[in-house]
């Protein structure tokens, strides 16, 4: 990945990288505005004579039904979306490809115990093993965080061990090895910048999948705790008054749909540009 | 072919049990000791004696190894436990329950299937044109809409617009009144089945167009047969390899992930029996329910790796391997 392939300027003259790469911008922007109280309204701040308003100037996306401002809560709603699927992918990446390398280069029995442990977490549907987090560690953003990340770790793993286990065949690293250079730095220097590419991509996608799990646990519930917003849980809380204020489900929907169609379409094209081989086949 | 089916269901032995160590480890990790956990607020009225008796009895008196043993002695002979809160064994709720989770799963894939594979092979032989273009754009928006909003979407459309109202009363079951069931089971199998025929199209498409550049299909074209036996005999069964495998992982984690949907739709499967168990804290269903899920994926998982054999045979699982 030097400067002389470029994947990254490459994937943005495509169409859908760039769009990606925008709506992902514009979710970073409005989770910092979230994160310094770049807020109209304080998103927690009830104001019972306004409740239930429709979309006006002063309420950009209207007030719920407890006179809270939406936008309000949808800009610090993706600050604790962001909180969770940043922490959760990078500790879900960090073990994951850790684990996924080692074994690979180690080979033998550590790596065939450490595959046989993660078939038994691919065992679970996601959600249900974040919901068996959930049952042990209670409800909570950190049980979310942690959530995400266990059911991603195996999957990283996964990723990170397919490349490894080619390149350590290869005749670069066999030639690394008869010169006697120590295995540490062969996997340094020579296997893990070859490894990178398929983890990135794999990184773009977790990110969107986090999101959608992160939305879901809230939606029943059990992610982000009340009255601090979240996506899902907003979502929730618009059955049976989006009749009469259809804002209360279109903007939180919106917010779930756009990020996770950015966070694809990234990933989508990343993969392209890093893979060439796909091109144009998805 | 026969060698083969006995080394998949040897390796799948150790997932199992790692399932089985991995949920009783989950739950003896839970804050608090299982005997107010399955009492709840009715554990504090409990003399010492009382309280040691019970501890006895359900063995909790033993070190965790010699409890797992037993506990995965009981699982082996059907005795997945006994839930205090629905007063029920756990076996007979999970058997109950699981028709409605697998009825679900199964035409949710029906959808997919049907909406999928059309899409991916128009998509892929007009490629790069608006049908094409169009093709994409659903499976992108199938992708980045989570089930649940798809769900509050539906339902939302379907009473505004239409006055309809999804019949959340009383579940039926297929063989009770099977088009009140029907009905009760559409809207839900459709919102799963969109991000899931979101999937199987891509998957198609992407393997339809490698499929369509490949040589033998060239030769089919040169020889004059028609498009629609080229695309449909040639290509179109190759192509179907992946969509396969692809079909067959989505089913069986449908089969554990129905949760969110038989929740918003108020379907009483296994998802929702498993929802309900994790707030009512009902240890014993929380367990077993989970280990009954994770159980029917590897199993499913294992019948997909051997459906393969079925459809492609240039993949034998015999001696030579």
């Amino acid at each position: 990945m030097g400067a002389r392939s470029s994947p990254w300027r490459q994937m943005l003259r495509t169409p859908s990288g760039a769009v990606g790469a925008t709506i992902v911008a514009v979710y970073l922007i409005v989770a910092l505005m979230g994160a310094l109280g770049l807020t109209p309204y304080s998103p927690l701040e009830q104001n019972r004579i306004d409740r239930l308003q429709g979309p006006s100037r002063e309420h950009l996306m209207g007030t719920d039904i407890l006179g809270r401002d939406v936008f309000s809560r949808i800009v610090k709603g993706g600050t604790n979306s962001l909180i969770v699927v940043s922490l959760s992918v990078l500790l879900s990446t960090t073990i994951g490809a850790t684990i996924g390398v080692v074994a690979a280069y180690t080979g033998g029995l550590t790596d065939n115990l450490a595959m046989r442990v993660m078939d038994v977490f691919f065992a679970f549907p996601a959600i249900l093993l974040a919901l068996l987090v959930v049952t042990v560690l209670g409800p909570g953003m950190r049980t979310t965080i942690f959530a995400i990340a266990l059911v991603y770790t195996p999957i990283f793993a996964r990723v990170a061990r397919a490349p490894v286990l080619a390149l350590k065949r290869t005749e670069f690293v066999e030639a690394a090895n008869s010169i006697g250079m120590r295995r540490g730095r062969i996997l340094a220097r020579h296997i893990l910048p070859n490894a990178v590419a398929p983890i990135i991509v794999q990184i773009s996608l977790a990110l969107s999948w986090a999101l959608l799990t992160e939305a879901g646990l809230s939606f029943l519930g059990l992610g982000t705790p009340p009255p601090e917003p979240s996506w899902g849980q907003m979502l929730a809380e618009s059955t049976g008054i989006a009749e009469i204020a259809p804002w209360l489900l279109i903007a939180p929907g919106a917010a779930i749909m756009l990020s996770v169609l950015g966070f694809n379409l990234l990933g989508d094209s990343l993969r392209d540009a890093l893979d060439p081989r796909l091109r144009g086949s998805r | 072919m026969l060698n083969y089916l006995f080394q998949r269901l040897l390796l799948a032995i150790p997932t199992l049990l790692g399932v089985s160590v991995l949920v009783f480890v989950a739950i003896r990790l839970v804050p608090g000791d299982a005997v107010t956990a399955m009492l709840g607020t009715e554990a504090g009225l409990l003399t010492e004696t009382q309280r040691a008796s019970l501890e006895a009895y359900f063995g909790l008196d033993k070190s965790p190894v010699q409890q797992y043993i037993s506990w995965l002695g009981n699982v082996l002979h059907g005795d997945l436990g006994y839930s205090v809160r629905l007063g029920q064994p756990v076996l007979e709720l999970i058997l109950d329950r699981f028709p409605v989770t697998l009825e679900l799963a199964l035409l949710s894939t029906l959808v997919a299937v049907a909406a999928g594979i059309p899409l991916g092979v128009v998509a892929a032989v007009y490629r790069d044109t608006p049908a094409d273009f169009f093709g994409r754009l659903f499976a992108l928006i199938g992708l980045a809409a989570p089930n649940f909003l798809v769900a509050t979407v539906l339902i939302y459309v379907l009473s505004v617009y239409f006055g309809y109202l999804p019949n959340s009363g009383n579940y039926v079951g297929p063989t009770k009144a099977p088009f009140q069931n029907l009905e009760q089971m559409m809207l839900p199998a459709l919102t799963l089945g969109l991000a899931f025929s979101a999937s199987v199209m891509r998957t198609t498409r992407s393997a339809m167009l490698e499929v369509l550049g490949q040589d033998y299909v060239r030769t089919a074209r040169a020889k004059g047969l028609r498009d629609r036996v080229v695309i449909g005999r040639h290509a179109l069964r190759n192509a179907l390899i992946p969509v396969v495998t692809l079909t067959g992982i989505e089913l069986g984690y449908l089969l554990g992930g129905t949760v969110i949907i038989e929740q918003v739709f108020a379907l009483p499967g296994l998802g929702r029996l498993t929802l309900n168990a994790i707030a009512q804290r009902d240890y014993a269903l929380i367990q077993g329910a989970t280990l009954f899920i994770a159980c029917v994926v590897v199993l499913v998982n294992l019948l997909v790796d051997l459906g393969y054999a079925a459809i492609d045979p240039r993949i034998s699982y015999g001696d030579d391997r």
